[in-house]
Order: structure tokens, then sequence, then C-alpha cells
């Protein structure tokens, strides 16, 4: 085997804010430490991150962690584990204040402490009053967020492999992961990251949809690659609909400007959620709005020619409060619509957004999966964190600000395991040659013409670009797998993405050069991406009732009685599993799934 | 719709050389980086640049359009004159296409120690800011290292290894303005010199190309006025 080797303490796979928070605990504690990522740390899309993160510090309004707690288990659609979001919103203020520390320049009040604003779904005292709970730095609070992190590695002198595409996860027959195979975008060479704790932590798969908020490199790789290590996913059913995104564009506008007074109106002027959420109003929770936003599209009541979308305004919160707190989609939306919001509202679709699924974790960060009855395991040294993770504390619906905290407080969370786990683990285990052929297989595919028969009939109905695929499964997945599902149609959805996958096999591409090759990284992506649609369309077609972003329009209801359990989808077999969610919490008593109003 | 794009591959390429593409049916409004994804997709897969969030956040696609640097992800067609011409970002060594090394602009970016440096004890609470202490880092911390200033500065060009260079030193100004920074002497005094700061001479090239709206020139100009402050 000619391949480099090199070996570390903790490789860490991605490095968004999840990455780079649990990279950073990491080189604190002296680990040797090595982020791979294929773009760029601070390309990340963690970068395009805007209203901000939640945490009860209470600077605005009254608040405390355990009101959040209550928000995170009645948004989740009480599908969340409430022993993970008690964790994670006990954690909040402290993992916050550390990021301030860290140098992020968050927003201020007049007392010098940091901005908070009203975000959707978040009350005081359990369902009481609007809280303001969600830290900002303007409009661009990921932006802040991981270009301070990011600044905080190079000062610890973390180990970067930028511009590396990880390939897949190298496992020995006992099943332990130990490492990663990548290559170098730039030079195509490969390399063998040898590891005795590996985190993956490569982000979401919003490319899955024609229409999404989400940047071109959110393919969900490292959830592909878990999934081909034998590993479920879980809950993929779930994946959010953002309320806001530019109508037929995608690009998001923060929920922010709702929390800064913003509202929604339909083509009478109608400010239609008072119907919808009398008391939330246009800050109730994402699935709620963006279903009742299709409802009164539906219902032949959208604005424009085409009827098709509706209108955000914000006009009258002033151009100061605009300029001073929403200057990101200001410019996004002068950019893109040639629409100043201080004068015009902006039209707004929803919008593929956030996967809440993901690989299935504890608390601790630890990978787990079932074992015999209800049971779980940890796979010994593997790690996930952040939007390819589910720990679970999102469910079946995220509260906005919920993920830039999930990311930083399980990143964080993640190292300090893996720092104990180093102590007890000194030595890296023997690597058999042939537990990198397979994914060697995979990547040598592209690298030269040996597709050429598949090349030179490139007009027979039998091959297929890397673009046309690719394209075909955003739309197969818009159409049946969008905000509305039914039997038949998700039916349909899951034969259509098998379909491609099938024509995947006949994928071909023109470019097999060696030097940044981006047309090899886009066939690898839609790869990787096919497997998470099949993930998503599966899991979405056996549940069998409405809970939080998966609304079934043959199964109306949530049904607790059957369906209060995570979803695991394997690859092999496309086969289903179930597991209980954890209804128990930490230290205080559960909260018993009840009707959700708003 | 024209596009004329420079073209090397090193693998196979002796010398650099500019390919025409012809676009039809191109939308209103559509963004420079949609067209080309669109070349790709449907006329020429080995033409290469990166490219990630679309929207101007991740600094991604920066490159240099009909002789000027900007991100194509937020440059429309629509007022460009035709052919648009594109070129990687000037003064950088090529990898392919439109692809540069970003190598020096990082050193130089990691030069200034882009990092808050306190030395009082550390709070249970946040630091306090006030709002107008905090409003000193708008325009200086929404860089997003995309690398189209500091290409586009000619003092940069000719000293890539020793003048930091615009991007460089709007962050440096950054944590100097940033009231929780407590460096300020280590970080001017690692600027002295005749090159790592002196070398601009207010060209603004630097400024009329930020897609962000920043203000390298006028970042520097603080720098050296605190200098002057500090030795006096
Ligand atoms: C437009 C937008 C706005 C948002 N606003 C908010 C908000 O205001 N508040 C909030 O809480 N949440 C928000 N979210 C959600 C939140 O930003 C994301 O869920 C979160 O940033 C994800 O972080 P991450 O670290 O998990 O992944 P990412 O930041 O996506 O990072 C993934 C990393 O993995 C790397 N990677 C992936 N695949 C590979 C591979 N094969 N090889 C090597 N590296 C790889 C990438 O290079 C990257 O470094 C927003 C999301 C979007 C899209
Ligand atoms: S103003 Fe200074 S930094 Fe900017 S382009 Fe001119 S010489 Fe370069
Ligand atoms: S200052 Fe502007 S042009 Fe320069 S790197 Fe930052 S964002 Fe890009
Ligand atoms: S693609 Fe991110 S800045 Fe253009």
């Amino acid at each position: 085997m000619n391949i480099i080797t090199r070996k570390f303490d903790t490789l860490v796979i991605g490095a968004g804010g999840a990455g780079l928070r649990a990279a950073l605990q990491l080189s604190h504690a002296d680990a040797k430490v090595a982020v791979v990522s294929k773009v760029f740390p601070t390309r990340s899309h963690t970068v395009a991150a805007q209203g901000g993160m939640n945490a009860a510090l209470g600077n605005v309004t009254p608040d405390n962690w355990h009101w959040h707690m209550y928000d995170t288990v009645k948004g989740s659609d009480y599908l969340g584990d409430q022993d993970a979001i008690e964790y994670m919103c006990r954690a909040a203020p402290d993992t916050i204040i550390e990021l301030e520390h860290f140098g992020v320049p968050f927003s201020r009040l007049e007392n010098g402490r940091i901005y908070q604003r009203p975000f959707g779904g978040q009350s005081q005292n359990f369902g009481g009053d609007q809280a303001a709970r969600t830290c900002a730095a303007a409009d661009r609070t990921g932006h802040a967020m991981l270009h301070t992190l990011y600044q905080q590695n190079i000062r610890a002198k973390t180990h970067f492999f930028d511009e590396f595409f990880a390939v897949d996860l190298l496992k020995n027959k006992a099943g332990d992961v130990l490492g990663a195979i990548a290559y170098d975008i730039e030079t195509s060479e490969k390399i063998i990251i040898e590891a005795k704790t590996t985190l993956i932590a490569t982000g979401g798969a919003g490319q899955l949809f024609r229409t999404n908020t989400n940047a071109s490199i959110n393919t969900g790789d490292g959830m592909a690659m878990a999934l081909r290590a034998g590993i479920p996913l879980q809950d993929m059913e779930f994946f959010q609909f953002h309320p806001t995104g530019v109508a037929g564009k995608g690009m998001l506008i923060t929920e922010g400007v709702r929390g800064e007074g913003g509202y929604l109106i339909n083509c009478d002027g109608e400010r239609f959620m008072e119907r919808y959420a009398p008391h939330a109003k246009d800050l109730a929770s994402r699935d709620v709005v963006s279903r009742a936003i299709a409802i009164e599209i539906r219902e032949g009541r959208g604005c424009g020619s085409n009827k098709d979308h509706v209108l955000l305004k914000l006009d009258h919160l002033g151009s100061d409060v605009i300029k001073k707190r929403l200057p990101g989609i200001r410019d996004t939306s002068l950019t893109f619509l040639g629409i100043d919001p201080i004068e015009e509202p902006i039209p707004v679709f929803p919008t593929a957004h956030y996967t809440m699924g993901g690989i299935p974790t504890n608390r601790n960060g630890e990978v787990v999966v079932p074992m015999g009855i209800g049971g779980e395991e940890v796979i010994p040294g593997l790690y996930a964190a952040g939007e390819c993770a589910c720990a679970s504390v999102h469910g079946a619906n995220r509260l906005g600000g919920n993920s830039l905290l999930d990311i930083v407080v399980f990143g964080r969370a993640a190292g300090n395991h893996i720092i104990d786990f180093l102590k007890s683990h000194h030595y890296h285990q023997i690597l058999a040659d042939d537990c990198i052929d397979e994914a060697l297989a995979r990547l040598e595919r592209w690298e030269n013409p040996l597709h050429k028969q598949d090349e030179e009939s490139n007009n027979s109905s039998e091959s297929y670009s890397v673009p046309q695929l690719k394209e075909e499964l955003q739309q197969v997945m818009e159409e049946k797998c969008g905000v509305f599902r039914t039997e038949k149609v998700l039916a349909e959805g899951v034969e259509k993405v098998k379909q491609i996958k099938d024509k995947f096999e006949h994928a071909y591409i023109t470019d097999h050069s060696v030097i940044f090759n981006t047309a090899r990284v886009e066939a690898l992506e839609l790869e990787n991406l096919i497997e998470i649609g099949l993930a998503t369309v599966i899991s979405a077609l056996a549940r069998k009732e409405s809970r939080g972003a998966h609304s079934r329009v043959d199964y109306e209801i949530r049904d607790d009685e059957s369906w209060m359990k995570h979803s695991l989808y394997y690859m092999n077999d496309h086969r289903l599993n179930y597991k209980p969610v954890h209804t128990k919490a930490l230290s205080v008593d559960t909260f018993p799934p009840k009707e959700r109003v708003y | 719709m024209l596009f004329t794009i420079y073209r090397f591959n090193p693998e196979t390429d002796e010398t650099p050389y500019m390919q025409e593409y012809d676009l039809s049916e191109i939308k209103p409004g559509t963004m420079l980086r949609d067209a080309l994804l669109r070349i790709k997709n449907e006329q020429d897969e080995s033409l290469s640049f990166r490219h990630s969030c679309g929207e101007g956040v991740c600094g991604s696609d920066g490159m240099n359009i009909n002789g000027t640097n900007g991100l194509a992800c937020v440059t429309s067609v629509d007022g460009l004159k035709q052919p648009i011409i594109i070129r990687p970002l000037p003064g950088m060594p090529v990898i392919r296409d439109l692809v540069i090394d970003m190598t020096q602009f990082y050193t130089q970016y990691r030069a200034v120690k882009p990092w808050l440096i306190v030395k009082d004890p550390i709070p249970e609470v946040e630091f306090k800011q006030t709002p107008e202490q905090r409003d000193k880092l708008d325009g200086l911390y929404e860089c997003i290292l995309c690398g189209c200033c500091s290409t586009a500065c000619p003092s940069f060009w000719w000293n890539p290894v020793k003048f930091r260079g615009p991007a460089a030193l709007l962050q440096s100004w950054r944590f100097l303005a940033d009231s929780r920074d407590q460096a300020t002497a280590e970080r001017l005094e690692e600027l002295e010199g005749p090159y790592k700061l002196y070398r601009c001479h207010s060209i603004m090239n630097c400024v009329d190309v930020c897609p962000k709206n920043l203000n390298p020139t006028k970042a520097i100009g603080h720098i050296k006025k605190l200098m002057l402050k500090n030795m006096l």
C-alpha cells in the first residue's frame, strides 16, 4: 500500500462550528488533533447563520434554562431526548460566555451585556410571554462565531488539512473506527489519517432539495460515511423547511426579522399568523409557520402574479433598526431581489433548511447503535456532533437559534469526552490493508476513464452526467418529500430515488484530471446525497403520523402511542428500526407530551 | 451571452489561455456564479472554480471580472460588458483555471495574530462592552477573507511576503479597535518597520473592490495614527 499515513490522537472531519469547537477543546488539552475540511475552514456553512444562538442569559427578559428546556421539548414535538435537551440548555449560558471570551463580537445592550432578540417558539415561564433568548451579532452570528473559533484554533496550533475531501471511515473487523481516508483536492494525493478517536462534524444535507438555504457543500458526506460503515441514521424524515427563504431563490431571511417585529402578510394584506397561532403569531415554531404559509398559498391567498409566495413586512421597523440589527438580510434582499426592505416587503416561501436527523449520539457525542432489546451501545472512539449528528435535541422540529447552540455545546462535550477516552487509550490499533480497499475503489472509479464505455455511450439512455442526476434528485425530493406528505407521493418518491441510485451506477464524468478536479468532488458528493435522500424518503414513508416537520395529510394527528419513537435507517436492505425517546431528563421532571399550541 | 475565461491546467497546458463560451437563455438577474455553473454543467465540466454559499458570505468565489475583483455569486451578469472576461484573482499563483493558491494571503492573516488577547483574569460573565465600543467593530469583523482586496493591491503584488496586505491589516485593526483586547503594544510593535504596514500608499484599490463594502485603507490609517500617537 503506497499511501501516505499520518497519525493523530483525534481526527475531526469538518471545520464548521461543531468541528472547530471540539478541536479547540482538544488542542487546549494538548491532544494531537487533525481537522480535515473540504473547504477552507471559514468557508464552512456555519458562516451563513444569521439570527443567533439561544441561551437563557436573561439579559433582556427574565429567563432560565428550565424554560428553555420546556420550549425545546415542545418545539421538538416531544421527539427530542429530554436528557440531552436538559444538558444543552443548562450548558448554554456558560458556552455562550466562553465564546464571548474567545472574542465573538456580539451586539450589545446599553448596560454592556450581550444583546438578545426574540426568536420563534421562545417563552417565559413554560409557555407564557415571549422570551428574548437569542444572542446575536447583528444578523451575522454564524460568521462571527466561525471566524472566532477558527482564530482561536490557529492560536492553539490545531493541525488543519484544508481542502481535503474525506471519503470513508476506516473500520476494523471488530467494528472500531480507526480514522478515515481522504484526499487532497489540489493534488488528488490520497492520505490515511489514523486516529484513536474520530469525530464526524460534516454538517447537514440541504442540497437534497432544489430550493434550499444551504451552501453547495452541504451534501451530507459524513452521514453517508456513517451509513456505509454500517451505522444507522436517526429520524431522517424530519427535515426543516424554513418559513422565510427568498421566494424561488432560497437565500435565507432570518427568523430574527420576525424577532425584531417583522410579520407575514398574504395577498389581502392580512397578518395571517394571527389565525394559526393566536398567541405567538409570527413567532410560532417553524413547522407551524411553514405549514401556514403553504396553506395560505394553496387556498389562493398567495401574493404576486402567480400567487406563489407571501410577503415578509418589516418596513415599519424603521431604517435604523434594519441597518443596525439586520444589515445582512438587507444586503441579500438588495442584491438578489433589488428590494430594499426599508421600503418594501420581501417575497418569501418555505425553503429546505435543516437536517434534524443524523448520526445517533448520546449527550457526550459518542455514536450509539442499538443493542439487544431497547438497549444502546457506543462505538468506541467514534463521535459525531453538529448538524450531521442527532443527539437528539431537535426531535421533530428544531427551534431557531438552537443549532448554533447545539454545535458548540456538543462539539465541546465531545471534545471533553475524547480527552477522557484518550487517557485510557494510549496506542493506535493496527490498521489492516483490507479495510481501505472499498474506499479506494469508490475513489478510483472517478480517477481514470474506467467508465469509458459509459462515456462513449454518452448519448444512450444508459449513462448520466452528475449534474443531471443531482438536479433530478433535488426535483424528486422537493415534489415527493416536501412540507405536506402522503403515502402515495412518498412511495413514488422512494421508487424514484431508488431509480436515481441505479442510474448513478452509470454516471460518468469527463474530467479525469488530477489537479483541483471539482467534477470528481461533485460526483462523490452526489453519491453521498443519494444515500441521504433514500434514508429521508424511506423513513418518511414509514412514519404514519404527523409530528413536527413531518406532516402527513393522510395521518393528520400525532400518535404518541405508536410513534413516539426514533427511527433508525440502515443502508443495507433499507431496513428501519426504532428506539424509544429518552423521556427522562437528567435532574428535572419529564415534560409529558401535550397538544402543541402556539 | 459571451464569456472569455482564463484556463490553465498545469497537467496538460504549457501556458494559460483564454477560452470562449456562449450561453443562451440567461434570465435577467442571473448571478455570475450561476452562469459559470451552467457553463460547467452544460458545456465544459473541466472548468474549475471555488464556490459554496451562493450569497456572498463564505468568500470562496473571488475572481477578476472584466478587470475588477469581485465575488461571482453576488455579481449580476446584467450590467456586465460582453464578452465577460473572467480571470483568477491577480498576483497569486494559479492552481488551475480560476482557483488560486491563497497560502500567502492566509500566512499574512495569521501573522497579525487575529484573535482576542486578554491579560486580566477572565470573569465568569461576559466582558462588558458598550454599544458604542461595539460599534467600532462594525465594518471590520465582517471580512470574509475572500482576498479581493489584497490581490488588487499593487503593494501586495510587489511585496507579498513583507507587506501584510489590506485584508490582514483590516483584521489587525479589528483587534486593536476591540475594547476587550489588551495587546495593543505588541500588535503595534509587530507592525513596525518599512514594510509590514508602511508599504500601503493609500491607493484605495482595496476599498473599491471589497464586496462587503469594508474599508481597509481607513483601518490602515487608524493603525498608523495610533502608532504615531504611541510614539509620542
Ligand atoms: C442560511 C442559514 C442560516 C442559519 N441561521 C442559524 C441561526 O441563526 N441560528 C442557529 O442556531 N442555526 C442557524 N442555522 C443552522 C446552523 O447554522 C447549522 O446547522 C450549523 O452551522 C451547522 O454547523 P456544523 O458545524 O454542524 O456544520 P457546517 O458548518 O456545515 O460544517 C461542515 C464542515 O464539514 C466539512 N465537510 C463536509 N463534508 C466533508 C468531507 N467529505 N470531507 C471533508 N470535510 C467535509 C465542511 O468542509 C465543513 O467544514 C442556519 C443555517 C443556514 C443554512
Ligand atoms: S490603500 Fe494600501 S492596502 Fe489598499 S490597495 Fe492601496 S496600497 Fe494596498
Ligand atoms: S476586506 Fe473585503 S475584500 Fe478584503 S478579504 Fe475582507 S471581505 Fe474580502
Ligand atoms: S459562493 Fe460564498 S461568497 Fe460567493
